[in-house]
């Protein structure tokens, strides 16, 4: 079962941080394939001024996913992204537990 | 996401209600449901989504729809406002639950002692009445007094509750089980109860005992098999793994 009643409340972060005058993206895992650590519906939230809550690996690669966010937040478009063993981008930021991932990053806007 | 949609969603989640979050992953385009018309197809597959607990992506008219439900929290019913109910507060609502806490001795049963849960003065019977355990809900009794506890497991084997715990050393729980018998609850009935309550990790202390509940309960909404209920004890084993001695 997949979590959906999310305990730690990554929505009321970023909602919170965005009423404090941050800038804000969310980033979703919405596929996994093969072993990978967190759930589809598994989120991030990111402020541009480098705040995080939430994850959506177990800390692979949330770095790559910051980094992405932000460049959501600065064009305003949304972002699909693809992390597995098979992208050799995913070696580099260390997706080794064999597993694949899609992760949607999008500007609160 | 829009902030809009986002305050939208924190609203139905703050009044419980199941909601669903539809997300074109080409383009971002949202909605809610069952808030916003959306297609037949995008509503079949939030209702699945919501029945089954799992997000996903699907593709519908040749575009992919992130489908993720929002459904109210589980729920822990306690009867008990016991010391053992207090460390298990704090550890419900990270873990997705929303904790009841059942008790009429109202010197119990306080704000002060159980911040932030909901708390319900009634007898047992009539608080289950109210609150209904369904299969998204366990229900634990801490009381060891039969006047308390009893009522709230006779409701709740009478209801789909996916755990049904009772504090109690096996001595006791032989007793309870002859009274719930009496009651005309079958062995069947019997078999849903964890008893001695929580996993068996020695615990000793309140937040120890609370912590091998709460992982009890954790397994048994995931399926694992230590969150099975123990067969009955041979009533000759004299080790008591939990709770105290009757």
């Amino acid at each position: 079962m997949t979590d959906t009643t999310h305990s730690e409340d990554i929505l009321a972060t970023a909602a919170a941080w965005r009423a404090a005058g941050e800038q804000v993206a969310i980033a979703t895992v919405v596929e996994t394939w093969g072993s990978s650590p967190r759930p589809a519906g598994s989120r991030l939230a990111v402020t541009a001024s480098g705040r995080l809550a939430g994850s959506v690996s177990g800390g692979c690669i949330e770095g790559a996913v910051a980094d992405a966010a932000k460049q959501a937040m600065a064009s305003g478009a949304p972002k699909l992204l693809d992390f597995g063993v098979s992208d050799e981008r995913a070696w580099e930021v260390g997706l080794s537990c064999g597993g694949k991932v899609k992760v949607f990053v999008e500007p609160l806007a | 996401m829009k902030a809009e949609t986002l305050a939208r969603l924190q609203d139905e989640r703050a009044a419980q209600r199941p909601v669903v979050l539809l997300t074109r992953l080409t383009d971002g385009a949202e909605h809610l449901w069952p808030l916003d018309a959306v297609s037949d197809a995008l509503a079949e597959a939030a209702r699945a989504a919501l029945g089954s607990e799992k997000a996903g992506t699907v593709t519908i008219d040749g575009e992919p729809w992130f489908i993720h439900p929002h459904n109210p929290p589980l729920r822990i019913i306690v009867v008990g406002a016991v010391h053992i109910a207090q460390a298990m507060a704090p550890m419900a609502a990270p873990l997705g639950f929303q904790m009841i806490v059942v008790d009429p001795r109202r010197a119990f049963a306080t704000e002060e002692r159980l911040p932030g849960v909901t708390l319900n003065t009634d007898w047992p019977d009539d608080a289950m009445a109210v609150l209904k355990p369904d299969a998204r809900t366990a229900v634990v009794t801490l009381t060891h007094d039969p006047k308390l506890d009893d009522p709230a497991l006779d409701a709740a084997l009478k209801s789909d509750a996916f755990y049904i715990g009772a504090l109690g050393s096996r001595r006791t729980h032989a007793k309870r089980v002859a009274r719930l018998t009496e009651l005309g609850h079958g062995a069947g009935a019997m078999a849903r109860i964890h008893a001695p309550v929580g996993l068996d990790i020695e615990a000793v202390t309140a937040p120890e005992i609370a912590l091998s509940v709460m992982a009890e309960i954790v397994a048994a909404r995931r399926g694992a098999a230590l969150g099975d209920p123990r067969p009955l004890p041979a009533p000759a084993e004299g080790r008591i793994s939990i709770g105290i001695p009757a």
